[in-house]
């Protein structure tokens, strides 16, 4: 059975998980928005970046990220004097990271999405008076629900499933930074297999499921292609 | 009276294509941009919406600046009072046909226009979709629809891109009805792009030729179709129409007599009151000349016509530019001078003055080269049209 450590260590993943899926979708729909629009040179430059992490082994990223947040790094720099202290090894430092690591699962579905709405119902929207912002609530929010839902899911349950960029970034703390993924790993270190087949059929069974809904949902949405 | 006038002048470069145009359209009716394809009329149609911005461009419309380049004013399009039908209804898939109406509705401050939606929805005949989503129309009731979206903003000018061209021959003639009861029972200027000769023929009032991005041509709409250095009056299908309005039945020869400004046509029996306009279109190919009034001919529709213009056709054809003396205006009072039959100057009487807001009747007679030498036909004669056939477009 799951005892009190594994029950904080799946509230504290699905907590750096929410709080993440929110922080993604509040950056990432701007951005993904830019990229479909945009015919900026910096485009290319900006999808391969928004991309990296999906080609990037985790260690490699969270290695990067504990040097940049760390005391002597630039961004560790900032936060420091802003008497922040430094980010590693903390919970902030922990959504930090994964907002950088599960960025492309939010922005690829919505940036596609964004695109196969084209042009003609914007330009619509502008002539019956309604204005960028506007248009963008009424006409684009609407019509890219199926990427809305896809980008909220993907973020979230590649967040929970994180791994290698948390151990390097936020370490094994219990309460704070020890995540469900990372006690698997500890379990099985000490040989716990059987509160480790819990977790693990825990995570298995919620990432299953949710991308179930996901795609059942997908089927039965009328405007797979916006226009017709 | 609506003082309306639209100025647009736009100069854009693609590199490929060029926009060079310097256009002052009426404020009232019909103007139709027509040209074939890559022409430049969506473009210039586009630009006018500020859907495209054009870098050299001023537009003007009933007082009101929209561009102004040399002043870098350029209004978005979504602050322009103005109404877009596009090829594609491009209705919101999501909002079901109730709340696509009202989506332009809600964002203006006032409706303080004379078009009501109840009005739209009657004239377009879509009252009973109101609850459906634009997946479940037919490609003409999504036109429709998108028409009255536009309409329901009371805009200052209306602007048609292709509305027809999408669809099928079956569902233009379902709508082309409802463009022809809007422009007599609405006072908003219309803007119609159309690649099709016979739109031209039924909505113009006034046409814009386009071609290579320039305006080749822009006039009353019989005016400019007779135009010969315009292809289109060498076209084999060339005609000129007609605005008239129905003046007398003949039951006995089941006939129906229309006047228009320059005189009076008889048709084949035509069901409608009095006082009914028509659109009267007149094949340049039926039209042949006499120089003196034929007294005795089969050809019930003979009419006196100056020579204004001749143009070497194709095929040893020759063009010949007519223009019918404004009758109404000039002998109403005392009598056409032409009479050719006893109860003509009687008709034109009493209908002339119905009609003068419709200028001189321009016509296109294609005729073989050898008639024309025989007959020695000069620009400037006094002649005789004989309209062999007409068809009526509404």
């Amino acid at each position: 059975m799951l005892n009190a450590a594994d029950i904080a260590t799946l509230w504290l993943t699905f907590k750096v998980a929410g709080i993440a899926t929110l922080l993604m979708l509040l950056f990432g729909t701007p951005l993904a928005w830019w990229l479909a629009r945009t015919t900026s040179r910096w485009k290319t430059i900006c999808n391969a970046l928004v991309s990296l992490p999906l080609v990037l082994p985790p260690t490699v990223l969270g290695f990067y990220l504990l040097i940049m947040l760390g005391p002597n790094g630039p961004i560790g720099h900032l936060t420091t004097e802003l008497g922040l202290g430094t980010l590693p090894f903390t919970f902030p430092g922990l959504v930090v990271a994964s907002v950088l690591y599960s960025l492309p699962f939010v922005v690829q579905p919505l940036q596609a999405s964004f695109t196969a709405i084209g042009e003609q119902p914007l330009e619509a929207a502008a002539t019956l008076r309604a204005g960028p912002l506007d248009t963008f609530f009424s006409v684009v929010v609407p019509l890219a629900k199926p990427g809305f839902l896809t980008a909220s899911i993907l973020g979230f349950t590649h967040t929970v499933g994180e791994f290698g960029v948390v151990l390097m970034v936020g370490g094994n703390i219990p309460d704070r930074t020890r995540v469900v993924s990372v006690q698997i790993y500890n379990h099985v270190e000490a040989l716990e297999y059987t509160e480790a087949h819990w977790l693990a059929g825990i995570l298995m069974l919620f990432s299953f499921s949710v991308l179930l809904v996901l795609y059942t949902v997908l089927k039965t949405q009328p405007v797979a292609h916006p226009l017709k | 009276m609506n003082m309306t006038t639209i100025q647009a002048c736009f100069q854009l470069d693609y590199g490929d294509f060029k926009l060079d145009v310097d256009l002052k359209l009426p404020g009232t009716g019909i103007t139709v941009l027509f040209g074939h394809s890559g022409s430049g009329k969506t473009t210039l149609l586009r630009c006018i919406a500020g859907l495209q911005r054009a870098p050299q461009g001023k537009l003007e419309i009933n007082g009101h600046i929209w561009q102004d380049s040399e002043r870098d004013l350029f209004l978005p399009t979504y602050k322009r009072p103005l109404g877009y039908v596009f090829q594609e209804a491009n209705l919101f898939p999501h909002l079901t046909v109730r709340d696509n109406l009202h989506y332009g509705l809600k964002r203006i401050k006032h409706n303080s226009g004379t078009v009501k939606l109840e009005q739209t929805l009657e004239l377009l005949g879509i009252g009973h979709l109101l609850e459906r989503m634009p997946g479940h129309l037919s490609g003409g009731e999504r036109q429709r629809v998108a028409i009255a979206r536009a309409l329901a903003l009371n805009p200052e000018v209306l602007l048609m891109d292709e509305p027809l061209a999408s669809l099928d021959f079956k569902r233009k003639q379902e709508i082309l009805p409802f463009l022809s009861r809007l422009h007599q029972q609405l006072d908003i200027p219309v803007l119609y792009v159309t690649h099709s000769q016979q739109e031209v023929a039924q909505l113009a009032d006034t046409l814009v030729i386009m071609e290579d991005g320039r305006a080749l041509a822009s006039g009353p709409l019989s005016e400019t179709q007779s135009r010969l250095d315009v292809p289109l009056a060498q076209d084999r299908e060339a005609a000129t129409v007609w605005q008239a309005t129905v003046a007398e039945h003949e039951a006995d020869y089941h006939l129906t007599r229309v006047a228009f400004a320059g005189g009076s046509l008889s048709l084949p029996a035509v069901d409608a009151e009095i006082g009914t306009p028509l659109r009267v279109q007149i094949y340049a190919r039926d039209v042949s000349i006499a120089l003196e009034a034929p007294t005795a001919t089969s050809i019930l529709n003979v009419l006196p016509a100056t020579i204004t213009g001749i143009a070497e056709g194709r095929d040893g054809q020759s063009i010949v530019q007519l223009r019918l003396p404004r009758m109404a205006a000039e002998t109403a009072p005392g009598g056409p001078r032409h009479s050719l039959h006893p109860w003509k100057s009687e008709l034109s009487q009493s209908v002339g003055n119905r009609c003068d807001q419709v200028g001189d009747q321009a016509l296109l007679a294609h005729i073989t080269r050898k008639s024309a030498l025989l007959l020695g036909l000069q620009i400037g004669m006094s002649v005789y049209a004989q309209i062999k056939g007409t068809s009526l477009l509404n």
